[in-house]
């Protein structure tokens, strides 16, 4: 409507000047024309009024602009430094944000797919030739001023677990910091490392036999960590949890007294800028799943880091080792029997199984990195691992007095292995990886493999902690 | 006992006062924003610094020594926009700090003063490679970027030492006359070399190169943080070829490799600028940098012609 009025007082300029020119000069005292041309000015007029008024404000509404343009008042247009001076008194931006910017506190999302397969023969514990071993959802988000939050969803073939979901609190004073969950365990540092950032594909000999294989000890609870006053240059810190009791292979609580709990110390010093040393000293105690008692492990790690900071990208070496001893409540042997009877306690017995495994990654390029592992490890023969094992021997049973007793084969082990690897990354968000593995399981069969892996990670995975 | 409690008051107090004394406890998460920091801040504040000027800024490790570091810091300074996502987040989480958590009043992300180039506006996927989806951040390498980052500081450290702010004003004052009158001799000593063609190993330099007038016409990356691969390479000497282009500038922790063999290919020179201050000794400050960089950029462009 309003360029249409421009538009007409334009074409109505020029005509007037036609028409009131030629008469005016004829001095022709003409009331009613006159009157014709006085409306016409004042037509004209607020037309001229309302193309400065379309001018100045360009994104005011049409209501606006009718609103001035009826009582026109003759107004001189404003000087064009005038018109810039009230254009920019517009605010810049009217309206709030788009609907996508609603989606700014959603959580940071990944998925991580691991692709596993494994050929020859695998001595006494199957890993299936080709699977989709497992895909990790992770969803991680700033909660509040106080919290964080970081879950952890696990989806294999066959169904879905929580491998982590927990709750991070950064600002408790006195450098506490206090994680309330579902975690792994601070015990060592395989057990709190996630599939996808291991230097291997498998998890070593002495965390399948002693420390629940892949999934560890991994249960629900609180952890309060804290870092200790130390002499310059060294990091300490020291950590405690305590968990309902249940990791598979490693604890188990049939009471909710049946808590368990870990401690962890970790000492950790740059030796140059790029060399440092981290040891670590942890402890766990929960109700043993394999008898009436304990189950306590005993661990050290030791980790040496060599990066240099000019070459970062290109050269790196990693070497590490974990020590872990067990103390198990395991059924009964006939030996604990006779003690148990001599002294009129409860029967059962205890195995004391040792493991530790060495390794090294060498990194030869920006893309290439090579490996090797050494791991021996103990178990008893009757004490389930992760992959199960097979070939534990069949208990006996005794009959004492009115109770059967099952009896336990008391033998330990020894399962000894060493593995070559080789990874390939094409960016950071992807790793191809081969190991060959040689085992040599306590009870007689050798196992020769070739595993080899698929990582591929999609979104915004957070960083891990070193 | 009242003379037990008054003595405890005395420490107290005593130690509240040593405490509104003390000085404020920056971290920088580069040695650019830590070497801005010094010049505003001077005596009055600490400064300490976390990825090394010859180290590349996207890989540093958490290690946690810098933990200890964050864990006494008051003020948080980051370059922003992702350069710092594959290691900050961890050590602040740990840190136990609840003053450098991004959000809180000690944290202090400096991207958000200064001019961001190549904010991508289409579709961003990691096709494109390592792509930071939210603008380069290698903008400290415009002065004018360095005096936004000035001004920023000067402002935040006045805020959170207002006794010292007219000090950190006048400090600001000083840097902004002496960069004025830098950038006056660097353009002087850039200005025969202005719209030369340059290569560039990794897309670190398109505020150092917009500002002094250089045309980037490829990368010796195929893709940002993609390794360079032959056929790349062969396309780069031959486009190289094409275009006159004679230098190749590399950042100082990249392998030397391929650019030797490109200006082998191509009759050219391989340039080691530094993108950070302390990338080699003698650059302890904002100003060595640029006076580093633009010294080699300009002997090196006399050289080829």
């Amino acid at each position: 409507m309003s360029y249409r009025g421009m538009t007409r007082a334009l074409l109505i300029a020029p005509l007037l000047a036609c028409l009131i020119a030629p008469r005016l000069g004829a001095q022709q005292d003409n009331t009613e024309l006159l009157n014709r041309i006085r409306a016409m000015e004042q037509r004209i007029q607020a037309l001229e009024a309302e193309v400065t008024a379309l001018k100045t404000a360009p994104t005011g509404g049409p209501s606006q602009v009718v609103a001035q343009s009826a009582p026109a008042p003759a107004e001189p247009t404003p000087p064009p430094a005038q018109i810039a001076e009230r254009a920019s008194e517009t605010p810049a931006n009217i309206g709030g944000a788009s609907g996508a910017a609603a989606k700014v506190f959603n959580p940071d999302i990944s998925l991580i797919g691991d692709f596993q397969g494994a050929a020859g023969n695998h001595g006494n514990r199957y890993t299936p030739s080709l699977e989709m071993h497992e895909s990790e959802l992770g969803l991680q988000e700033v909660i509040d001023p106080y919290v964080r939050g970081d879950v952890f969803l696990t989806f294999g073939e066959q169904g879905v677990g929580l491998e982590e979901g927990y709750f991070t609190f950064t600002s408790l004073p006195g450098s506490f910091q206090l994680k309330v969950g579902k975690m792994r365990a601070a015990f060592g540092k395989v057990n709190t490392t996630h599939n996808h950032v291991l230097p291997w594909i498998d998890r070593p000999l002495v965390t399948q036999n002693l420390v629940g294989g892949e999934d560890g000890i991994d249960d629900a609870g609180f952890s309060v960590s804290r870092i200790l006053p130390a002499p310059k240059g060294i990091f300490l810190e020291a950590t405690a949890q305590l968990f309902r009791g249940d990791s598979e292979n490693v604890f188990s609580a049939s009471k909710r007294s049946d808590v368990s709990t870990v401690g962890h110390l970790r000492l950790y010093r740059d030796i140059s800028e790029s060399t440092n040393l981290d040891l670590g000293g942890s402890y766990a105690r929960g109700q043993s799943p394999f008898g009436t008692g304990t189950n306590q492990l005993f661990g050290t790690d030791l980790t040496l880091r060599w990066k240099p900071l000019r070459r970062a990208i290109y050269h790196s070496f990693t070497g590490r080792a974990e020590f872990v001893w067990a103390r198990t409540s395991a059924q009964p042997t006939a030996l604990s029997i006779l003690g148990a009877l001599l002294s009129e306690a409860p029967a059962s017995s205890t195995a004391k199984p040792f493991g530790y495994y060495a390794s090294g990654e060498y990194q030869l390029g920006r893309r290439w990195f090579l490996g090797g592992r050494f791991d021996q490890s103990e178990r008893g023969q009757c004490l389930a691992t992760n992959p199960a094992s097979s070939g534990c021997s069949q208990p006996t049973t005794l009959s004492i007095g009115l109770n059967p007793v099952t009896l336990a084969n008391d033998k330990l082990l020894r399962d000894t292995g060493g593995s070559l690897l080789l990874t390939y990354r094409p960016s950071e968000f992807s790793q191809i990886r081969g190991q060959l593995r040689r085992t040599a399981y306590g009870d007689g069969p050798v196992a020769n493999e070739v595993l080899f892996q698929f990582i591929l990670s999609m979104g915004a995975h957070g960083a891990h902690p070193f | 006992m009242l003379k037990r409690f008054e003595a405890f008051a005395a420490i107290l107090l005593a130690a509240g006062s040593a405490n509104a004394a003390s000085k404020l406890n920056v971290v920088a998460t580069t040695e650019d924003l830590a070497a801005i920091s010094r010049e505003i801040g001077g005596d009055k504040i600490e400064v300490d610094s976390i990825a090394k000027g010859y180290q590349d800024p996207h890989f540093v490790e958490a290690k946690p020594s810098f933990l200890l570091k964050l864990q006494k810091a008051d003020l948080l300074e980051v370059v922003g926009l992702q350069l710092e996502i594959g290691w900050l987040p961890p050590l602040q989480t740990q840190s136990r700090n609840p003053k450098v958590q991004v959000g809180a009043a000690g944290y202090l992300d400096l991207s958000q003063f200064c001019q961001i180039l190549e904010v991508p506006t289409g579709q961003v996927t990691r096709a494109m490679g390592d792509v930071h989806p939210l603008g380069n951040p290698h903008y400290w390498l415009a002065p004018e970027n360095g005096r936004r980052i000035a001004k920023a500081l000067r402002d935040k450290f006045g805020a959170m030492q207002p006794a010292d702010a007219a000090y950190f004003a006048q400090r600001y004052t000083d840097f902004d006359q002496r960069l004025t009158a830098a950038e006056k001799v660097w353009d002087a000593k850039m200005a025969p070399y202005r719209g030369r063609k340059v290569v560039t190993y990794h897309e670190s330099w398109p505020s150092f190169c917009e500002r002094f007038g250089l045309n980037v016409v490829g990368y010796v990356e195929p893709k940002p943080g993609i390794p360079p691969s032959p056929s790349h390479t062969l396309d780069l000497i031959n486009q190289m070829k094409g275009a006159g282009v004679k230098l190749v500038l590399v950042e100082p922790y990249f392998d030397l490799r391929t650019p030797n063999s490109i200006a082998q290919g191509t009759g050219g020179e391989v340039v080691t600028l530094m993108p950070s201050v302390g990338g080699v000794k003698e650059i302890t400050n904002y100003f060595q940098l640029f006076d580093y960089d633009i010294n080699l950029l300009a002997n090196a462009f006399a050289r080829v012609k």
